[in-house]
């Protein structure tokens, strides 16, 4: 007998005027999983994840969290969810200890417990130090960490997080994910919407959103089998040069420039030979060309650069 | 409804408040400052009143004698006509408000009789600014040695009543007669009262919105009613504050005599208030950033309890389907109870009629109030 899934997303869709800005989308949670979201802006992540918060009446299609329909009774699952919106939601005015006070008055928390909880959270992100200090005078890193505290004061049975990471710096987050990854020993349900591709790699599953549709939905290692064709990598002097030698060969289906070189998808991984010829031909400067592995960004970059030719 | 999530959101109402100068001012100084404001009449203006000199002698005395109004600050003399018809022109143009007229007889009539006049020309189209004047022109006149008394005309032939004595203590803050500032300031409590209340409920939920918490806030259990009372719980304290803080301003610095009793006005102050809360927030729901909600507030309370309550401007002389508008208006209620609670001195029992005004008033508000936040963001 397996486990009813924690989240439960059928078929929902939600439109602003003429844009659907959500379409039909399906997908499932496991408990004790963390889920990304990932897409581009615009994609539609944030309208998700207010819907499954409670706080957006979806159009069409149905949410269930753990058991409870979100959009016929979404006080009920408030209970047992907590929402970092992406927009920073704490009070600025407000110190540390004040705002974690506030969450957990609302979601009824008793003091000994509340101070425990917070106690340990604390510790966790480092911030014990400042428990005095207004929240609008934290930096950004310590400001998400706050958040997550108070989102994390009540326990939670799933956490919905919405670009939580963006513009942190590194140790924050890490700290961030530390504290993510010791939820799912107490079965705690993740769904996280990022922009950030290697931190989608830490994700158990993915959900690839774009334009309101859900693109490929599976482990990030599963996806990157799905990579249509294979990725080839350059290290050159100048990418420029070799993105305009090689953007109209035949076979060669999305051209990418990253740092050091340009990450090519071709159909075949026999095509490098080509490649390499083509480049020598008219004289570009390249250090080094060899098929590798794709990480997400290349996925998607190879899946929407496709949709687009499509479209 | 939960007593704890209660507790919470009048805490952090009651911390924003604190920690916020704009908040503070309003709670603090907008109360005084409108009742100084009010009660003096809407013009604190009132020194330096631009006025004309003619005089028709030139003696040494004559001089002397205007030169007491050219140094005293509640005259600036804009010009010095040598002629009626300047001194015409400048009222009927609207540069002098008044114009001091010295006789070709002045110095004659002082030696001879030991006694002498000025004439005092005033705007009679503003009858308020120009009974002022007069008062202040009647005290620099006083304050000339020789025993002169002044006379005032109309600018067009119009007589003029003589100004009322004025002591030397009251000249810094002349004002109309004792009677009817009495009467105009309970009402301007109420004014102040809708004002004040409705500019603080106003930025209660606006505040969530611009500020980014209103999206985490409705992702939690808290209830549209939690969040209603309590956030306007800490502003019923404030505004009750306010209340007080009015009424002795009027008992103790306008000095209106207070005849009632405390219980009836804490009773119509509180309902009062209610209404007063509720209607503020509801614009604060509508409206999602501070500024424009507080705009709002100010212009849907301030023109109808100014004009439309009966505070300054007697309800029972308006035209009839104005008097009917006068019901929609809070203040209206609050007013009459106030004026017959200071002057008259009458119990709940003789206000029976505005009082249950009041009451409806409130509970539509509260009903509409209560009903008005949704806890979504579409
Ligand atoms: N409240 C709204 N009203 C109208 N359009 C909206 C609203 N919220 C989002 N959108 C639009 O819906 C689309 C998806 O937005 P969003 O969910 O914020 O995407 P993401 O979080 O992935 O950047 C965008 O085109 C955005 O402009
Ligand atoms: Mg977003």
């Amino acid at each position: 007998m397996t486990e009813p899934a924690a989240v439960e997303v059928a078929s929902l869709t939600k439109r602003f005027a003429a844009l659907t800005a959500v379409d039909g989308l399906s997908f499932s949670v496991a408990r004790g999983e963390i889920f990304g979201l990932v897409g581009p802006d615009g994609a539609g992540k944030t309208t998700v994840m207010r819907m499954l918060a409670g706080v957006m009446r979806p159009d069409a299609g149905t949410v269930i969290l753990d058991g409870v329909d979100v959009v016929s009774d979404p006080e009920l699952a408030k209970r047992h969810l907590s929402y970092m919106p992406q927009r920073f939601g704490l009070y600025e005015d407000l110190t540390v200890d004040e705002n974690i006070r506030f969450y957990a008055d609302l979601f009824g928390i008793a003091r000994g417990l509340r101070e425990e909880r917070a106690k340990r959270l604390l510790a966790a992100s480092g911030m014990e130090p400042f428990r005095g200090r207004l929240a609008g005078k934290l930096s950004g890193g310590m400001k998400q960490k706050l958040g997550l505290t108070c989102s994390l004061i009540h326990a939670p049975k799933a956490v919905l997080l919405d670009e939580p990471t963006t513009g942190v710096d590194p140790v924050s987050r890490r700290d961030f994910w530390r504290i993510l990854y010791s939820l799912l020993g107490e079965g705690v349900t993740i769904v996280i919407a990022t922009a950030y591709l290697d931190e989608a790699e830490r994700c158990h599953r993915l959900a690839l959103l774009d334009r309101g549709r859900l693109i490929q939905c599976d482990t990030p290692a599963a996806l990157k089998q799905k990579m249509p064709g294979a990725l080839v990598a350059i290290a050159s002097p100048d990418p420029r040069r070799v993105r305009s030698a090689l953007e109209d060969e035949p076979g060669v289906q999305t051209v990418v420039l990253v740092g050091d070189g340009v990450h090519l998808v071709v159909d075949d991984a026999g095509r490098i030979a080509e490649l390499e010829r083509r480049l020598a031909d008219q004289g570009v400067p390249y250090e080094h060309i060899a098929r590798v592995t794709p990480s997400v960004e290349d996925l998607f970059a190879a899946l929407l650069g496709r949709k687009a030719e499509d479209g | 409804m939960n007593a704890l999530r209660l507790r919470a959101i009048a805490r952090k109402e009651v911390l924003q408040v604190w920690r916020d100068p704009r908040s503070l001012m309003i709670v603090l100084l907008m109360p005084i400052m409108q009742m100084l404001m009010l009660g003096y009449g809407v013009n604190l203006d009132l020194k330096h009143i631009p006025i004309c000199t003619y005089d028709r002698e030139g003696s040494q005395h004559s001089e002397a004698l205007l030169k007491g109004f050219a140094a005293s600050e509640y005259f600036d003399v804009v010009k010095v006509a040598t002629d009626y018809a300047a001194v015409t022109a400048a009222i009927d143009g609207g540069t002098c408000r008044m114009a001091v007229v010295v006789p070709q007889d002045f110095s004659e009539r002082l030696t001879d009789t030991g006694a002498s006049s000025v004439q005092a020309i005033l705007d009679a189209s503003d009858d308020n600014s120009a009974t002022i004047a007069a008062g202040y022109a009647q005290a620099v006149i006083d304050q000339f040695e020789q025993n002169v008394q002044i006379w005032f005309a109309g600018n067009h032939g119009q007589s003029m009543a003589p100004p009322p004595p004025i002591s030397l203590e009251s000249r810094v803050w002349f004002n109309e007669d004792l009677e009817s500032r009495n009467f105009i300031i309970p009402g301007v409590v109420a004014v102040v009262m809708a004002l004040v209340g409705a500019q603080l409920s106003s930025l209660t939920i606006s505040r969530e919105w611009e500020r980014g918490t209103m999206e985490l806030l409705v992702s939690t259990p808290v209830t549209p009613m939690e969040v209603m009372l309590g956030k306007l719980a800490p502003y019923f304290v404030i505004g009750l504050l306010d209340a007080v803080l009015c009424l002795v301003m009027a008992v103790l610095w306008f000095a209106v005599p207070f005849r009632g009793t405390l219980l009836t006005l804490f009773a119509t102050t509180s309902l009062f208030l209610v209404a007063v809360l509720g209607i503020g927030y509801l614009i604060s729901v509508a409206i999602r950033s501070q500024i424009g909600a507080s705009q709002i507030a100010l212009l849907v309370t301030m023109l109808p309890t100014a004009l439309l309550s009966g505070y300054a401007f007697p309800i029972d002389q308006m035209p009839a389907p104005i008097q009917w508008v006068t019901y929609l208006v809070h203040a209206r209620y609050y007013v009459t109870i106030l004026k017959a609670v200071f002057l008259k001195g009458v119990g709940m029992t003789a206000l029976l009629e505005p009082i249950l005004g009041l009451i409806l008033y409130a509970v539509i508000v509260a009903f509409l109030a209560a009903r008005a936040f949704r806890k979504r963001l579409d």
